[in-house]
């Protein structure tokens, strides 16, 4: 298969970035998406040109690095992070647009990568339990009902990769911090102090520049990991919105 | 020579006591003491985490984006624990003996027992902290099989256990991170490490971002770097997963143990393009309610397997190994997979003329429990594969075929974790220290965080209490010699003589001979043969490497140039232990040293011990052997039949 490729170039957070065409051949349907991109780079350095720099490391849809807006929605709205993707799914769409997430607090850092730093600001607020290595009880001494044990999983599901803001009209992280906040909830271990860990959260999040929720659900939409908005509304309870 | 430090005595008492015998710092002391950590998978977060607790002033470091991306993310089936929940008659008896066979008799007996003494206290911790692990109906813990052992004591959370662990380590150090005793830097390799007056005094590091190299000084420094697995070129680590750290502290004199020892897993997903980047593994886990099997007549190769009659498959897994099935250790599996295919009885596309996979198959579950169940055992893992390869293996079986996935060698440690560099230590897996010749599956977690939350931090202080540190600066001429050296080899990367070739064309060369000379099956003219070749791929690579862009900017062509570098000469270090080692055992098959079934022939009169290798400048590396004393176990034939 022949692709077009439209990818967005930018030498760093200073300057103008714009999109630069290029055509590439030989793409298989088993090739994934980011697959193409290395070879599409193989031939930039053969050409002696600067080879485009994106964010990708486990490319198994896990570690949550690969970031792309593939024709306008993030990840390609497939439900799935961009690692997954591969070329059978584009056989019909041969002209693609390549871009970074967009989204003020995510400043692009050079052509396709952007800098994502605000999501490990917002878990340092509180998105944690405080206890001390070493004086936990026994693992059983707790029990947890399976459905909430399945439940938090579903939102501790969540790979950071920030899809949810790059889409959000508002730029927002609340799907973020709401599965964080859900997740630890839903478990007797770690639902102490849950009104606070959401407040320090929320609070830090708007003042990294992130906006609110206004419910225009994008987030859910564009989700890899299925984080349902469920969490926000569970969220919004904790907080006293609901 | 080497001195491990083992303590004597019982094997139960050998930790209690060596605690006690540990120096301490006091708290009102510790905020004085500078530790780095490079990497934050689970050993490196768990540690930063703990020792931000306990009020020390730590730096990290990543190269990836943020702390939370380290690959400890990515392991899939879960971690073991001696907690005997199951009353199958599990306990830290059994997880120590199990590990050591599973390691063929090739490990340290007291850092083992360690191990699975540590096995409990991980669960706790990380249940406290929010890990959502599979429950029952009833509330409690669930458990599964993992191979190698005949008891369940594996605890997960899905197909995602190291992702849910990874989190939990993670968001404990960003709590230390918020309360100011963890700074922490993103996108930051570590191209060399500061040695002064024969102590680990501090770290050079890249800026990825600006290119700007810099130096950071510590009283010592501590290296959970993951695997070097990724020499392969294909193989299932992440993408950026690499050696370089641990191949400085080498070059600086920290022994290299074992490095011929690698993991090749039974469980991957065949490749089927040359393009191809990586390879993806499917968990250990689907051995429990899968089934291996190949076609019996090589004319029903090509067939569909649904078309094939039971009687005419082939479970060789079952057949071989009736005791452990196909839960025999990875090893054992992926000997026998490889077997299978070399004598033609492979399925699936053709890659050089052979076809390279075998079906592992789960028709007998689904038909016995249900999709319903299967798909909450193994969804997601069901998900990529039919992702990947656009088969249903609800409805096809899944095609498999071993893969490079885990070292069990690396930087040599002692019983407190600290390589021949003094103040210099190493975690996870970057030392070498627990699994011998061979890892059992849902152990790697285990080290890992045994290492980070529970041995380190108090190895650590004990060096910090017994050493008086001088104050060392940017400007001591040690730092600036460190400094020289990476500016200086970055400068001839950029600028190779004959400027021809990208990193990856080095790096799949590369990964060819390894696997080929190196991988599940060894012989010793192929292992000369590999080290010529990858002599002369060095130095083709110094001639002809091409790096487009610039050094002073985020640039991934120079940082997988650098990579590629040290995998070279690391993936020589492999052959030449592999080539020194004539024996067979666990992981390490030398054809010459295998029985008439194609088991692994030990030579525990000649081989029963640890190869650590000396780095010497223009010289080639020294050997030095660390005898393997078993007092309490002995070592046997492993047997799974």
């Amino acid at each position: 298969m022949i692709f077009k490729l439209h990818i967005w170039r930018q030498k760093n957070s200073q300057t103008k970035g714009g999109f630069v065409t290029y055509e590439i051949d030989n793409i298989s349907e088993d090739t994934s998406f980011l697959e193409m991109l290395d070879q599409l780079n193989e031939e930039l350095i053969t050409k002696g040109e600067d080879a485009i720099v994106f964010d990708h490391d486990c490319r198994e849809g896990i570690c949550g690095s690969c970031s792309l807006v593939v024709n306008g929605h993030p990840h390609g709205k497939k439900m799935r992070t961009t690692c997954q993707l591969y070329m059978r799914e584009y056989t019909n769409q041969r002209e693609l647009w390549i871009e970074p997430w967009r989204a003020n607090t995510f400043t692009i850092i050079k052509d396709l990568i952007t800098d994502r730093s605000s999501f490990d600001k917002i878990i340092q607020a509180g998105g944690y339990v405080s206890m001390h290595s070493g004086c936990a009880p026994d693992a059983n001494s707790i029990l947890v009902e399976k459905k909430d044990a399945e439940e938090a999983f579903d939102s501790a599901n969540c790979i950071g990769c920030g899809a949810c803001a790059s889409v959000c009209p508002n730029a927002s992280a609340t799907l973020f911090v709401a599965a964080k906040v859900s997740h630890l909830a839903s478990l007797p271990q770690s639902n102490i102090g849950t009104k606070d860990r959401s407040k320090k959260m929320l609070e830090r999040m708007e003042s990294l520049g992130f906006g609110s929720c206004s419910n225009h659900r994008h987030c859910e939409s564009v989700c890899p990991k299925n984080i349902s908005i469920k969490n926000i509304t569970k969220l919004n309870k904790i907080i006293g919105f609901g | 020579m080497l001195n491990n430090f083992e303590p004597v005595g019982p094997l139960e008492g050998r930790w209690k006591k060596h605690l006690f015998d540990l120096a301490l710092v006091a708290p009102q002391n510790r905020h004085k003491y500078n530790i780095i950590v490079v990497g934050t998978g689970l050993a490196g977060a768990s540690l930063c985490a703990t020792l931000g607790e306990a009020n020390y002033n730590v730096h990290s470091f990543c190269f990836q984006d943020s702390p939370r991306r380290a690959h400890s993310i990515a392991a899939q089936g879960g971690i073991n624990a001696a907690k005997n929940y199951q009353n199958d008659g599990d306990s830290v008896w059994r997880l120590f003996y199990d590990t050591i066979k599973g390691g063929d008799f090739r490990a340290r007996e007291s850092n083992v027992y360690r191990l699975a003494e540590l096995s409990s206290n991980i669960i706790d911790q990380v249940v406290a902290q929010g890990v959502p692990f599979a429950r029952e109906y009833s509330g409690y813990l669930a458990n599964r099989s993992f191979g190698g052992t005949q008891v369940s004591r594996t605890f997960y959370a899905k197909g995602q256990t190291g992702q849910q662990l990874l989190l939990g380590a993670y968001s404990a150090m960003s709590r230390q991170i918020e309360n100011g005793f963890v700074t922490h830097h993103s996108r930051s390799e570590i191209l060399d490490i500061i040695v002064i007056n024969d102590r680990a005094r501090g770290v050079i590091v890249r800026d990825l971002i600006t290119g700007e190299i810099n130096s950071y000084i510590a009283d010592c420094v501590v290296l959970c770097t993951g695997g070097y697995v990724n020499a392969y070129y294909l193989s299932t680590n992440a993408k950026g997963c690499n050696a370089s750290a641990v191949w400085r502290a080498f070059k600086q004199g920290a022994f290299f143990a074992n490095p011929s020892f690698t993991q090749i897993h039974p469980t991957c997903i065949p490749p089927t393009l040359e393009t191809q980047s990586k390879l993806t593994l499917m968990s250990e886990s689907l051995r429990n309610d899968g089934r291996i099997w190949t076609p019996k007549n090589i004319q029903d190769c090509e067939k569909d397997p649904n078309q094939i009659e039971e009687k005419d498959r082939d479970y060789f897994l079952e057949r071989m190994y009736p005791s452990f099935a196909n839960l025999v250790p990875r090893d054992v599996a992926s000997r026998a997979v490889k077997h299978v295919c070399d004598e033609g009885h492979g399925i699936g596309s053709k890659i050089n003329g052979k076809r390279l996979g075998v079906y592992l198959d789960f028709s007998d579950v689904i038909k016995k429990s249900g999709v319903k169940e299967v798909e909450e055992k193994y969804g997601n893992l069901f998900t990529m594969y039919k992702r990947i390869t656009n088969e249903d293996p609800y409805v096809t079986p899944m095609k498999i075929y071993p893969a490079p996935h885990y070292s069990m060698g690396g930087l040599w440690v002692d019983y407190n974790l600290m390589t021949t560099i003094n103040g210099l230590f190493a975690g996870g897996e970057a030392n070498f220290s627990d699994h011998g010749a061979n890892r059992l599956g849902a152990s790697a977690l285990m080290q890992g965080l045994a290492d980070g939350y529970f041995i380190l931090p108090h190895t650590i202080a004990n060096y910090l209490a017994r050493n008086s540190f001088d104050e060392v600066d940017e400007n001591h001429p040690e730092v600036k010699k460190a400094l020289t050296r990476t500016k200086d080899r970055i400068f001839k990367l950029m600028n190779a003589p004959e400027a021809e070739y990208s990193p990856e064309y080095f790096h799949q060369k590369l990964g060819k001979i390894l696997w080929d000379a190196c991988g599940m099956s060894r012989n010793k003219t192929r292992l000369e043969s590999a080290i010529c070749e990858i002599k002369s791929l060095q130095e083709e690579f110094w001639h002809k490497i091409k790096i487009t862009g610039t050094d002073e900017d985020l640039n991934q062509t120079l940082e997988r140039a650098g990579r590629v570098v040290d995998f070279i000469e690391l993936g020589a270090l492999m052959c030449k232990d592999a080539l020194n080692r004539e024996e067979s055992c666990g992981s390490h098959a030398r054809t010459e040293y295998l029985s008439e079934s194609g088991e692994a022939k030990r030579d525990d009169k000649n081989f029963s011990f640890v190869a650590a290798w000396e780095y010497l400048q223009n010289k080639e590396p020294v050997l030095h052997e660390e005898n393997l004393h078993f007092q309490f176990l002995k070592p046997t034939v492993r047997d799974y039949k």
